[in-house]
């Protein structure tokens, strides 16, 4: 059909102006929308933290260290904030180099109202960083189950400023940064399909947990004397509020109110709950009983390695990732870890160390463009096994490798540092005490009063 | 004047409690304790990790009772304490040298 525009014109003089202002509008209304997604991802993700971990990891430990188990997750989202409006957005999402980003950022220079193009172009870049802060936030905090019950205060403050610009700036920068060597998207040299975090939050966060648990040791007593959890209810309250949150943190990652955040929302779901049966049944078989505790681990473990499968996979294969990673870390808690005798106090590692790195070397075998049709170069490309792509499982192994390396040398090398300048355990009577009354000066239960 | 002990199963206390309200007793002092006995205590297991509780909570009773009453109350607390099953606790029975009211100093039995 053909359009006579100098009769259209004609007939409408001001056609062109009024097809700007529908654009416009229109453009507007999509803005509204994804930034109202956004910005409540960001909050869902803040409450993984607080209070989600801090109750989940509170309610674990033994009643004297409840209120010092629950300040190293909440001392995170006063410190790491400060440090990432300073530098750490910078550093990340900035251009620079392969492994670190550039310094356009400093103090938040010019992100505000203006999108970045490079990584949301419909929302504020302020809603970025905002967000991108709240992952930040959380993953320092994820450690803290390795050292809990045992940690010096001021040591935990100082160890978390370095790890976060040691270990989490340089791998958030590689994954998700313009350039960054493993950014499948924007320019890296090395692919790795990473939708929410798997490599940059619970790899790394996993891996140094480990460190930390052997660098300090165990805790005294263990595992003769009984260490068990003084409140599960506190830690079923945190679990479910950490599976809710994880719909900010997996859907949010699609940086849109669009159908790829809906699918990650639903892989999320799906995960979490076949991850919670699939723990539980594994228990049941094992030890006689399904627990409340082996239920709630589960949820976390499925939501851990759909996390960088997240965008990227069916709804199928991800109730298949969640039932796998129920089992696995089910295995690595009960059993491994008992084989080794290390003290990992509420299993970071186990949980977010193994579980972060099935799933993304899952993410390789079942990533597809059938749900993740992001172009490079103008072009859909093949995602994982299942388009026909099996290098991608090469590929999502470097990344965990690189992750795991980074994290293992660098938290040693910061464990080294703090205990230099501060030594980072505290001694033997105060532990025996309790961190909650020798670290803080108070009590997390004064029912007397 | 004897003083009567008695552990019992926590589940028991209303039980034991009505039973000596219906004969007259009125005085009575109650804890919360934790004990075994021959019962074997049960096992708690978190993340593959096994814990043998074996000190399990009970409730212990005291009170004082003149001589006469005595057996009467032994048999009231032992009917209504009882479940049959291991676990079901103890009682134990003192002389009592000497008891006075703190409000007025009576001594003995009119004390008690």
């Amino acid at each position: 059909m053909h359009f006579d525009y100098a009769l259209l014109l004609q007939a409408a003089p001001d056609l062109t102006a009024r097809l700007n202002a529908v654009e416009a509008a229109a453009k507007s209304a999509q803005s509204a929308g994804d930034n109202a997604w956004m910005l409540v991802s960001a909050a869902l993700v803040l409450l993984m933290t607080g209070p989600g971990l801090a109750l989940f990891y509170g309610g674990l430990v033994r009643s004297k260290n409840v209120l010092s188990t629950m300040m190293h997750s909440f001392i995170m989202m006063a410190l790491v904030t400060v440090i990432w409006a300073l530098v750490g957005y910078s550093l990340v999402f900035a251009e620079g180099s392969p492994f670190i980003g550039g310094f356009k950022y400093l103090f938040l220079n010019g992100v505000g109202k203006e999108p970045n193009a490079d990584y949301a172009g419909t929302i504020p870049q302020g809603t970025f960083m905002i967000y991108q802060m709240m992952f930040a936030v959380i993953t320092p905090a994820l450690i803290s189950g390795a050292y809990a019950e045992r940690i010096k205060f001021s040591a935990m403050a100082l160890f978390t400023t370095l790890w976060v610009f040691i270990v989490y700036f340089p791998m958030a920068h590689m994954v998700w940064g313009k350039g960054g060597l493993l950014n499948a998207y924007l320019g890296g040299s090395i692919p790795t399909l990473d939708f929410a975090g798997g490599t940059v939050v619970h790899i790394t966060s996993g891996v140094s947990a480990l460190v930390c648990a052997l660098y300090l040791g165990k805790r005294v007593g263990f595992p003769k004397e009984p260490h068990k959890p003084h409140s599960l209810v506190l830690s079923t309250i945190g679990a479910c509020l950490l599976w809710v949150g994880w719909f900010g943190f997996n859907a949010g990652s699609a940086l849109a109110a669009n159908g790829l955040a809906t699918s990650a929302f639903v892989a999320t779901h799906l995960a979490a709950a076949a991850a919670a049966l699939s723990w539980m049944a594994a228990e049941w078989l094992h030890s006689g009983k399904p627990s409340m505790l082996g239920g709630i681990s589960g949820c976390v473990a499925g939501l851990v390695a759909i996390t960088p499968a997240s965008g990227f996979v069916k709804p199928m294969p991800a109730l298949l990732i969640g039932a796998l990673a129920g089992m696995f870390c089910f295995w690595m808690v009960a059993k491994v870890k008992n084989m080794f005798g290390y003290d990992d106090s509420l299993d970071a590692f186990g949980v977010h160390g193994a579980g972060g790195t099935l799933g993304a070397i899952l993410t390789g075998v079942f990533a597809t463009n059938a749900i993740n049709d992001a172009q490079i170069n103008g072009k859909v490309i093949p995602l994982g096994l299942v388009d026909g792509n099996p290098g991608q499982i090469l590929n999502q192994a470097i990344g965990v490798a690189i992750a795991i390396v980074l994290a293992a040398a660098g938290t040693y090398l910061i464990l080294k540092v703090c205990d230099a300048l501060l030594g980072v355990r505290v001694d033997r009577d105060e532990e025996i005490q309790g961190l909650d009354v020798t670290q803080h000066g108070e009590e997390g239960y004064n029912l007397e009063a | 004047m004897k003083k009567i002990e008695a552990i019992i199963q926590p589940f028991k206390l209303e039980d034991v409690k009505e039973a000596l309200k219906n004969i007259g007793i009125d005085g009575m002092t109650i804890s919360e304790v934790r004990g075994h006995g021959r019962q074997k205590g049960h096992k708690e297991v978190y993340r593959g990790q096994e814990y043998n509780v074996d000190l399990l909570p009970k409730v212990k009773f005291e009170m004082i009772v003149n001589d006469d009453r005595l057996d009467e109350v032994l048999d009231t607390i032992t009917t209504a304490a009882r479940s049959g099953k291991i676990g079901d606790g103890k009682i134990f029975v003192f002389d009592v040298a000497e008891a006075i009211r703190i409000r007025n100093g009576d001594r003995g039995e009119s004390a008690v």
